[in-house]
C-alpha cells in the first residue's frame, strides 16, 4: 500500500502515521475506561456527595431573614447601632410591615426561631407581637415604635435590632462561630460568657476520647499484632479468627453485649462482688460515663488497629532481631531499637485509621455513653433531628468533616488509599 | 520466639510466658463479650446476668423464650423482613456499580484515577452522621425521605468503597492477556466479559458483595435520617430496644447475628484463599 523508499513518519498499517494511530488507541482506552467508571461516579455524586454539599451549604445560608423581613432589612441599611439611639420611626413601620405579612404566612416563628439562635428570648418577642400586629391597620395606627416598645419592651432594645441588622445577609459565619462558642458582637466575632460555651468543650472531648481510645489500642493491639506475625502460620491464621469475628460482628451487637456486661447488675460486676474485689452496695459505674464509651469504642475499634499492625510486622524479617543480638543488644534495646522502629508505618496507618473512626462515632456513644461520654456526632444529631437548628448542626458537621478529611490526606500520604485492605 | 531457647535466662522466660498471658487476656477482651451474650439468650429468666440455675447448668434455667419472642413478636419480625428487603437490594446495586467501575480503574490509562478513587471511597470516610444528614435534607428535598428506594440507595452508596476495595485488589493480579487472547479469537467484549473476566475474579467480586451487604444488613445511622417507620430494619429496632426499653429479646436477636457473621466471615476467608490459589499465590 505505502511506498516502502518512503522516508517520512513511520505509517500504521491503514496508512495513518503510527504516533497518530498510537494516540488514538489511547484515547480509546482512556474513554472506554470512564465509560466503565462513569455510571458509578453519578451514581456516588447524586446520591452521596450532592447530599454531603448541600448540608454543609446550609451551614453558611442565611436567607430567612432577608425573606422574611425585607422591609426592616431595607431601612435598617441606614442605621448604625453604634450609635446608640434605636432605629428611627420607619424602621418600626417597615418591621410592622414585615410582621403583618409574616403572620399572615405564619412564617414570623421561623425567622424568630432563626434569629433566637443568636439572641436567647428574641423568640417570645417575636411571636408575640406576630398575634397583636396582624389586627393593626398599617396605614393609620402609626407610630409604631411606641405600639411594638408597648407590646414587648424587647423592642426598645438596641441588642434586638442589631442582631436583626448583624444576621441580614444572604450567608453568615454565625453557625460555625456558634459551633466554636463565639458570636458576631458590635465588633466583630467574639468569645462567648463562660456559661454558654459548650462546643469547644464538646469538641475538645471528642478529640481527648479519640486519643484515649486510639492509645488504648495501640497499647492491647501492639501485643497481639506481634505474637500473629510470629506465630507459626496454622496457628496464626487460628488466633486470627478471634480478631476477625469481633471485626464482622453487627456494631449493634457488640454495643449491646457492653451496655449488658457494664450495667451494675450485669456481668462484669456480679463476678467482681462473688471474687470480693468489689462490695455489693457500691457496684461499680461502669456504664453511662466516658470510661463506658472508652471501653466499648476500643473493643469495637481494636480490629481495624491490629489488621494494619499485624500486616506490618509480617514484612519484618526476624533475622534483623537476631542480628542485633548476636552484636550484644539485650532484648530490650533489640526491639526498641531494631524492631519497633520498623513497625512505626503500622502503628500509623492503624492509629489514624482508629482515630477517624473514633471521632465521628454515633451509635456506641449514644448508647453507653449517658451524657459525659457522647460525641460531637451526637451533638450535630441533637440539633438536626431535635432542636432543629440545622445551620448549627451542619457548621458542626462541616468542622468535623474538615478533621476527618485532614486526617484521611494524611492517611492517603502515608498509607495510600490504594493499599486499605480488608478481611 | 515461638519457642523459647534452652538457654534463656529466668528473666526471659518469666516475660516469655508474662507476655503470652498478656496476649491471652487481649484476645479475651476481644472474643469475651461476643460469646459471653450466647448462653446468656438462653437464660430462663427476663435478667442479663448468669442466674444461679444457670451455673449449676441446670436444664431449669435455660429456655429458647426470648427466641420464641423473637420469632412471635410483630415488630421484630416486620424488622427483620425490612432487612432483608433492603440489603440485598443495596448489595445488588453497589455490586453492579461497582465491579463496573473497578475494571474501568484497573486500566493502564485512566485520567484522574487518584481524584476517581478519592470520590468513589469517600462514604467510608465520611462519619456516618454526616453522610445521614446530608442524605435527610437531600433526599426529602427529592423526595426519596422515607421511601425504600431512598433507603435502598443510600445504603447502595455506602457499600461501594468495599466493592471497589476488594475487587480492584482482585484485578491487581490479573492477567491481561487473557482477555487478548479471547479478542483475538473473535469473542466480542461483553462475552469476553462474562467468559473469561467474570469467573476469574468472582470470589472478589462475591466478597465485595458481602461486605457491601453486611455494611447495610447493619447499619442503623443513615436508615434512622433516611427511613420511616416502614423501613424499621433490624439495627433500628435493635437500636430503639437498648436506648428505650432493653428486653433480653436482643439478646437472641445478638445471637443470631453473630451466627449469620460467622457464617459471611467463613465465606469470605474462604473466597479469599480460593481467589489466591487462582490467580497462582500460595495460600498465606
Amino acid at each position: 500500500m505505502t511506498d516502502i523508499s518512503h522516508s517520512g513518519p513511520v505509517l500504521a498499517a491503514d496508512g495513518t502515521p503510527l504516533k497518530r494511530s498510537l494516540a488514538r488507541a489511547l484515547r480509546m482506552q482512556k474513554l472506554r475506561a470512564l465509560m466503565l467508571i462513569a455510571p458509578l461516579l453519578l451514581f456516588i455524586l447524586v446520591t452521596f456527595i450532592l447530599p454531603v454539599a448541600d448540608m454543609l451549604f446550609r451551614s453558611v445560608e442565611n436567607r430567612i431573614v432577608q425573606d422574611t423581613l425585607p422591609q426592616t432589612v431595607e431601612a435598617l441599611a441606614d442605621w448604625d447601632p453604634a450609635s446608640g439611639q434605636l432605629p428611627n420611626e420607619a424602621v418600626f413601620a417597615a418591621m410592622a410591615a414585615d410582621l403583618q405579612v409574616a403572620a399572615e404566612q405564619k412564617t414570623h416563628t421561623k425567622v424568630a426561631k432563626r434569629l433566637n439562635y443568636e439572641n436567647p428570648g428574641l423568640s417570645s418577642v417575636f411571636r408575640k407581637s406576630g398575634r397583636k400586629v396582624k389586627k393593626w391597620d398599617l396605614a393609620t395606627d402609626g407610630p409604631f415604635r411606641e405600639k411594638l416598645i408597648g407590646i414587648d419592651d424587647g423592642w426598645g432594645d438596641i441588642e434586638l435590632w442589631r442582631t436583626i441588622k448583624t444576621y441580614s445577609g444572604t450567608f453568615t459565619s454565625g453557625y460555625f462561630l456558634n459551633a466554636v462558642d463565639m458570636q458576631l458582637g458590635a465588633e466583630g466575632p467574639e468569645i462567648r460568657p463562660e456559661n454558654e460555651r459548650i462546643y469547644n468543650t464538646m469538641l475538645v472531648r471528642t478529640m481527648r476520647m479519640s486519643l484515649i481510645i486510639t492509645f488504648s489500642c495501640i497499647v492491647l493491639g501492639y501485643p497481639v499484632a506481634w505474637i500473629l506475625a510470629n506465630l507459626p502460620a496454622r496457628k496464626a491464621n487460628l488466633l486470627l479468627i478471634l480478631v476477625l469475628l469481633p471485626f464482622w460482628t453487627s456494631l449493634l451487637v457488640r454495643t449491646s453485649a457492653w451496655k449488658i456486661l457494664l450495667q451494675q447488675q450485669g456481668v462484669i460486676n456480679d463476678t467482681l462482688v462473688w471474687i470480693g474485689l468489689v462490695d455489693d452496695a457500691n457496684r461499680l459505674v461502669l456504664i453511662n460515663n466516658e470510661l463506658g464509651t472508652i471501653i466499648a469504642m476500643t473493643h469495637i475499634l481494636l480490629p481495624f488497629m491490629i489488621l494494619p499492625m499485624y500486616s506490618v510486622m509480617q514484612t519484618i524479617n526476624p533475622s534483623y532481631l537476631r542480628a542485633a543480638k548476636s552484636l550484644g543488644a539485650t532484648d530490650w534495646t533489640a526491639f526498641w531499637r531494631v524492631y519497633f522502629p520498623q513497625t512505626v508505618p503500622g502503628i500509623g496507618a492503624g492509629s489514624i485509621l482508629v482515630f477517624i473512626l473514633a471521632v465521628g462515632y454515633y451509635i456506641t456513644p449514644a448508647l453507653v455513653g449517658g451524657t459525659k461520654g457522647t460525641f460531637i456526632s451526637n451533638l450535630i444529631a441533637y440539633h438536626i433531628s431535635t432542636s432543629g437548628n440545622w445551620g448549627l448542626g451542619a457548621a458542626l458537621g462541616a468542622i468535623l468533616l474538615a478533621v476527618v478529611l485532614l486526617l484521611y490526606w494524611v492517611y492517603d500520604k502515608v498509607v495510600g488509599i490504594d493499599n486499605v485492605k480488608l478481611g | 520466639m515461638s519457642a523459647l531457647p534452652p538457654y534463656a535466662t529466668a528473666g526471659q522466660r518469666t516475660w516469655h510466658y508474662t507476655f503470652r498471658v498478656i496476649c491471652g487476656l487481649v484476645f479475651f477482651f476481644l472474643i469475651a463479650p461476643i460469646v459471653v451474650i450466647i448462653p446468656l439468650s438462653f437464660n430462663a429468666q427476663d435478667f442479663f446476668t448468669f442466674t444461679p440455675e444457670m451455673l449449676r447448668l441446670d436444664p431449669e434455667g435455660y429456655s429458647l423464650k426470648h427466641y420464641r419472642d423473637f420469632f412471635n413478636n410483630d415488630s421484630w419480625q416486620s424488622a427483620m423482613w425490612n432487612s432483608l428487603k433492603i440489603a440485598p437490594m443495596a448489595t445488588i446495586v453497589s455490586v453492579t456499580f461497582g465491579t463496573l467501575a473497578a475494571i474501568g480503574l484497573s486500566q493502564p490509562h485512566v485520567p484522574f484515577r487518584r481524584a476517581i478513587m478519592a470520590i468513589l471511597i469517600s462514604p467510608m470516610i465520611v462519619p456516618l452522621i454526616i453522610s445521614a444528614a446530608g442524605m435527610y435534607f437531600f433526599y426529602s428535598r427529592i423526595g426519596l425521605q422515607g421511601t425504600y428506594i431512598g433507603v435502598v440507595l443510600a445504603h447502595a452508596a455506602l457499600g461501594i468503597p468495599f466493592v471497589i476495595i476488594t475487587v480492584t485488589a482482585t484485578l491487581v493480579g490479573f492477567d491481561r492477556s487473557l482477555t487478548r487472547a479471547a479478542a483475538n479469537m473473535g469473542a466480542d467484549p461483553v462475552t469476553t466479559f462474562f467468559r473469561v473476566q467474570m469467573p476469574l475474579i468472582l470470589p472478589g467480586v462475591i466478597s465485595g458483595g458481602l461486605f457491601a451487604f453486611i455494611t447495610s444488613f447493619d447499619e442503623v445511622v443513615v436508615v434512622l435520617f433516611v427511613g420511616s417507620a416502614g423501613q424499621k430494619t433490624l439495627p433500628w429496632q435493635m437500636f430503639i430496644g437498648l436506648r428505650e426499653q432493653i428486653s433480653p429479646t436482643i439478646l437472641a436477636v445478638a445471637t443470631i447475628l453473630v451466627a449469620i457473621s460467622i457464617m459471611l466471615l467463613a465465606t469470605v476467608e474462604m473466597l479469599r484463599r480460593r481467589s489466591e490459589r487462582l490467580r497462582g499465590m500460595s495460600p498465606s
